[in-house]
C-alpha cells in the first residue's frame, strides 16, 4: 500500500498541497490523490488537478477533529495511501497528530520546505521557538506531514477526476456558533515594506503615527504578538513570527520590539532590517542592518516629518 | 473530579545561545513551556468552579522533579511524573504514549488540558495523539472555557474565525496564550510547593516500552545571518541611508 493523499479544509491550501504532492509523487513514483470533506466546490477545484475523492457526510463537522481524522484514515485505507499531506493551519495541525496516532505514523508539522533524498522526504521546520531550523525525516511507513500555508504555489489546472467515497464516523462535538474574526484583510506577507511595532509603543494613540509612517512609505503596519493578542490594538492578521506570519519584505522597520526568536523567525528573511529600540542590548539589534538606539516617543514624529 | 494539565519541561529558550550556528544548552536551566502555564491557569479556574483536584502530568528527565515545583506553586495540587534519563529531548509520540498511560492511572479524569504547542518543539501533536489513544473528543485552540452543567462550552480561536462548541466530559482541550494571564509564583511559594504530593514513575512501571524512532533529525542549525549592523544616530541619517539604498522614496 503506497500513495500520497492530500487534504485541507481550506481550498487555497489544498491547491498548494497539490503542488507539494506532485513533487513527492514524481520523486517517489507514487500516485497522488486528494480528498475533500463536505465541500463540493473544493472537490470540483481539486478534480481539475488530481484524482479527488469527495466525501459528503453530515456526521462530520470540521470542528470535530476525531471525526475528520477518522474520515481521513478510512480514506487513506480505501485509496491505499501511506503519505498524507495536510495544511499546517490550526485545524490541519490538530488533525495531523490524531491521524498520525491512529495510523501509527510519524508526523511533522509546520513544514516550510522539503527535499527528497534516497526516497526520504527531508522536511525543514523551525525548532527551539524559531532559533533553529531542523531538518527531519519520518522513518515509519505511514507518514503525516503538515505543510505551512503559502510554502508552495497553488497548482494550476491540469487533468484530474472526481469520485465519491463513503466513510462512517461518530460525531462528538456540537458547534453552536461561528463568528468571523474582526475583518482585517491585510496581507502583511505580500507587503514590500513593513513597519512593525511592539510593546515599546506605550500609548495606543501613537498607532496613528505608526500608520502614518507606513502610509508614507507605501507599506503595511505589522506587530509583535502581544500587541494583537494581549493589548488587542491591532488584528492578529498583523502578527509577525512563529504563530503569526513569515514575511520577506525588502524593508522592515522594527520598532520597540525586543527580538525574541518567536518574533524574529517571522522577519529574518527580510532583505533589510532597521531596528529602533531604547535598549542598545535588545536582541533585535543583533539582527539589524541599521541600528538606532532611541525612544519611540521621539522617533515617531521625527520619522513622519522626515518622510513627508 | 480530577482535572489533568500536561506541562512540558523545556530548556529556557531565552538562555540558549547560538555558537557556530549550533544551539548551546550547557548551563541552560529547565523551565515549563509558556503556553503550558496558560493551560495550568485555565485548570486552576476550572478546579475552583468544579471543586475538583488539579493534577499536573509530565514526562521528562530527572530534572523534572525540580522543574515541576513551579506548577505546584502556581496552583496544581499534585504531580504525576514519568521520569527517566532517556526522556531528554523526547519525541512527540513518546510523550503522548507516556502521558496517556499516566492519565489512565488517575481516576475520574474529566478535563485534560494542554498548551496549543510546546515551547521548544511547538508541533501541536501531543494533545491530539493523547486524545486518540484515550479515544476522547478534543477541542483545540481554546480562548475561553465555560462550564455548562456536565458539558463545557469552549470558544476556539482559528485563523479567520471563532467557533463556540459544546463538548461532553471527559475531553481533551488545548489552550492559546490569550486565554488568561498565567500567574508567576514567588520563589518562596516554589520552595514550599516541594511538599505537595508527587508520584514519580518510570516508563517501565507504566509498562510502556519506548517504541522505535518515528522521526530522525538530520540537522538543527540556526539560519545564517549576515547583517550590516550600521549604527545610525538620527532619523535623518537613517532616512538618507535607506534612500541611498533605494529602499524608500522610490
Ligand atoms: C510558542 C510561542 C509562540 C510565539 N509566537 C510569537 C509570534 O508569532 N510573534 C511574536 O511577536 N511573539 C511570539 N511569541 C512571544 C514572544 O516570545 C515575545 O514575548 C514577544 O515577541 C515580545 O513582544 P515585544 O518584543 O513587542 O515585547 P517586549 O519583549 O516587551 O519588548 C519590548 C521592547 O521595546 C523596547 N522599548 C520599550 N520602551 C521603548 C521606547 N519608549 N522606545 C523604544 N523602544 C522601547 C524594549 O527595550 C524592548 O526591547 C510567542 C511565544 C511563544 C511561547
Ligand atoms: N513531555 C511532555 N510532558 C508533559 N506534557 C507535554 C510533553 N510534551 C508535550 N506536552 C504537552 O503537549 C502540548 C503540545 O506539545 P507539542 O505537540 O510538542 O507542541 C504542550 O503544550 C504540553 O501541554
Amino acid at each position: 500500500m503506497a500513495g500520497i493523499l492530500i487534504y485541507s479544509d481550506k481550498t487555497p491550501y489544498a491547491l498548494e498541497l497539490v503542488t507539494a504532492g506532485q513533487i513527492v509523487a514524481k520523486d517517489l513514483g507514487l500516485p497522488l490523490q486528494a480528498v475533500s470533506i463536505n465541500d463540493a466546490d473544493q472537490a470540483v477545484e481539486l478534480g481539475k488537478r488530481v484524482e479527488v475523492y469527495k466525501i459528503a457526510n453530515d456526521d462530520i463537522n470540521l470542528a470535530d477533529t476525531a471525526a475528520v481524522a477518522s474520515a481521513l484514515k478510512q480514506t487513506a485505507e480505501q485509496v491505499s495511501a501511506n503519505i498524507i499531506l495536510l495544511s499546517s493551519n490550526r485545524r490541519g495541525k490538530e488533525v495531523a497528530g490524531r491521524l498520525a496516532q491512529s495510523l501509527q505514523a510519524g508526523c511533522l508539522s509546520d513544514v516550510n520546505s522539503f527535499t527528497i533524498n534516497s526516497g526520504k522526504i527531508e522536511c525543514s521546520r523551525n525548532a527551539l521557538g524559531g532559533a533553529t531550523v531542523a531538518v527531519q525525516q519520518i522513518e515509519t511507513a505511514n507518514q503525516v506531514i503538515a505543510i505551512m500555508p503559502k510554502a508552495f504555489e497553488k497548482a494550476p489546472e491540469g487533468s484530474g477526476s472526481l469520485h465519491e467515497l463513503t466513510v462512517e464516523v461518530r460525531p462528538r462535538i456540537k458547534v453552536l456558533e461561528v463568528k468571523p474574526k474582526a475583518g482585517d484583510s491585510v496581507d502583511i506577507e505580500a507587503a514590500d515594506i513593513l513597519v512593525a511595532v511592539g510593546q515599546g509603543l506605550e500609548n495606543q494613540g501613537d498607532l496613528a503615527k505608526v500608520e502614518a509612517i507606513a502610509k508614507a512609505l507605501g507599506g503595511e503596519v505589522a506587530c509583535s504578538k502581544p500587541i494583537a493578542t494581549d493589548k488587542k490594538w491591532l488584528s492578529e492578521e498583523r502578527i509577525i513570527g512563529l504563530s503569526g506570519k513569515k514575511c520577506k519584505p525588502s524593508l522592515a522597520i522594527v520598532m520597540g520590539i525586543s527580538g525574541q526568536v518567536q518574533f524574529t523567525v517571522g522577519i529574518r528573511d527580510a532583505k533589510t532590517i532597521v531596528a529602533v529600540n531604547n535598549d542598545e542590548n535588545a536582541d533585535i539589534m543583533r539582527m539589524a542592518d541599521y541600528i538606532m538606539v532611541a525612544d519611540l516617543e521621539d522617533v515617531l514624529p521625527e520619522l513622519i516629518q522626515a518622510l513627508s | 473530579m480530577n482535572i489533568v494539565v500536561a506541562m512540558k519541561q523545556i530548556p529556557d529558550l531565552q538562555q540558549v545561545r547560538i555558537r557556530n550556528r549550533q544551539p548551546v544548552f550547557e548551563d541552560v536551566p529547565y523551565t515549563l513551556g509558556n503556553i503550558d502555564k496558560n493551560a495550568l491557569e485555565a485548570g486552576v479556574a476550572l478546579k475552583e468552579a468544579l471543586d475538583a483536584k488539579l493534577i499536573v502530568v509530565s514526562a521528562g528527565n530527572e530534572e523534572l522533579e525540580d522543574t515541576i515545583k513551579e506548577a505546584l506553586a502556581a496552583g496544581a495540587d499534585e504531580a504525576y511524573l514519568v521520569i527517566d534519563d532517556s526522556l531528554d529531548n523526547i519525541a512527540s509520540d513518546t510523550s503522548a504514549t507516556l502521558i496517556a498511560a499516566a492519565i489512565k492511572k488517575i481516576d475520574d479524569v474529566g478535563i485534560i488540558l494542554f498548551g496549543e504547542g510546546s515551547g521548544d518543539n511547538y508541533s501541536g501533536q501531543v494533545a491530539s495523539r493523547v486524545a486518540e489513544i484515550l479515544e476522547l473528543p478534543e477541542v483545540g485552540y481554546a480562548k475561553e472555557i465555560e462550564l455548562n452543567g456536565q458539558s463545557l462550552r469552549v470558544t476556539r480561536s482559528l485563523e479567520e474565525s471563532e467557533e463556540l462548541v459544546e463538548v461532553e466530559l471527559p475531553t481533551v482541550i488545548t489552550v492559546v496564550s490569550e486565554i488568561n494571564e498565567a500567574r508567576i509564583p514567588a520563589v518562596t511559594q516554589i520552595l514550599k510547593a516541594g511538599k505537595k504530593p508527587k508520584e514519580v514513575v518510570s516508563p517501565h512501571e507504566l509498562e510502556i516500552a519506548i517504541g522505535s524512532v518515528q522521526v530522525t533529525t538530520l540537522s538543527n542549525l540556526a539560519p545564517e545571518t549576515d547583517r550590516k549592523q550600521i549604527v545610525v544616530k538620527s532619523v535623518d541619517e537613517l532616512v538618507k541611508a535607506l534612500t541611498t539604498e533605494g529602499l524608500i522614496g522610490r
